[in-house]
């Protein structure tokens, strides 16, 4: 199966937290999920868990996709916050996507 | 031979005479004093004072005798946090019971107010273990719709519900 169309069991999901211990109840078990995700939860959560690594060691250990996963760490590095950050944080997931389905 | 006290029990309640509650009292207070001691406190022979304490250990009024910490004085570093655990309400019993399981859980609470949730008083070593116990334990269960954790800064009182302040409360309810 493709890495876009993985799913992954419940308890290896992402889970999307606004600061420590505040789960915003928002969670993705696969790629094209967490995609959507970034969509819509709060901004907040972005910044916690891109300032944190979060989204490159799941990318990477759950997922196993360490393409997508360098794409992320090269963005964090970018500082950005806020919208931007998830425009460019969605534009990297989705052009992952697109890749992996061809 | 000794003559037993029996103690009385309706609806599945012990009712305790003003003996029983002064002895629970001087416990609490206490739990380390003689049955001597308490006896000569209370005006009471200590055998009496034994077969009662015996008594309301067999039917669980007095459920173990434990060693009060200062952790601060102890030296062990650990976060404390106070968190909400908003669920399904099918499954709240079950998420309550699965999460009374774990060792950072000291207490676990189920309340309705606005909506059901859950309250637990959770410890764990440092901030980023609070998170993990939060992220892979408790956010994963079935049923869980979000969590909010408070994290305790300093903590001003801590007592546990004692046979003297059951009495106090009672005050303050006159009172009002």
């Amino acid at each position: 199966m493709s890495k876009g169309l993985k799913i992954v069991p419940r308890e290896k999901a992402f889970y999307f937290f606004t600061s420590i211990g505040n789960y915003t109840g928002a969670s993705a078990l696969s790629l094209k999920e967490f995609m959507e995700k970034i969509n819509e939860v709060n901004v907040k959560s972005l910044e916690f868990h891109l300032g944190r690594g979060d989204f490159e060691k799941w990318v990477s250990d759950v997922l196993q996709d360490t393409e997508l996963a360098g794409d992320i760490r090269r963005l964090q590095k970018l500082n950005l916050s806020g919208e931007a950050l998830r425009n460019q944080l969605f534009l990297t997931v989705s052009r992952r996507l697109k890749r992996l389905a061809v | 031979m000794r003559l037993q006290i029996p103690l009385k029990v309706k609806n599945n309640v012990a009712i305790l005479d003003a003996t029983d509650v002064r002895i629970l009292q001087a416990l609490q207070k206490n739990a380390r004093q003689t049955y001597t001691v308490i006896g000569r406190q209370l005006g009471t022979a200590h055998s009496t004072v034994y077969d009662r304490i015996k008594k309301m250990e067999q039917h669980g009024i007095v459920k173990r005798y434990t060693a009060l910490l200062d952790p601060e004085k102890t030296g062990v570093r650990n976060v404390m946090a106070m968190i909400t655990v908003y669920t399904d309400p099918k499954v709240t019993e079950k998420v309550a019971q699965k999460l009374s399981e774990a060792v950072e859980a000291l207490e676990v609470y189920t309340s309705l107010s606005e909506e059901l949730q859950i309250m637990a008083k959770i410890v764990a070593d440092t901030q980023e273990s609070l998170h993990e116990f939060i992220a892979n334990f408790v956010a994963p269960m079935p049923g869980v719709l979000r969590v909010r954790t408070s994290i305790v800064t300093k903590k001003f009182k801590e007592e546990q519900l004692s046979m003297l302040d059951l009495g106090k409360v009672n005050i303050y309810k006159r009172s009002i």
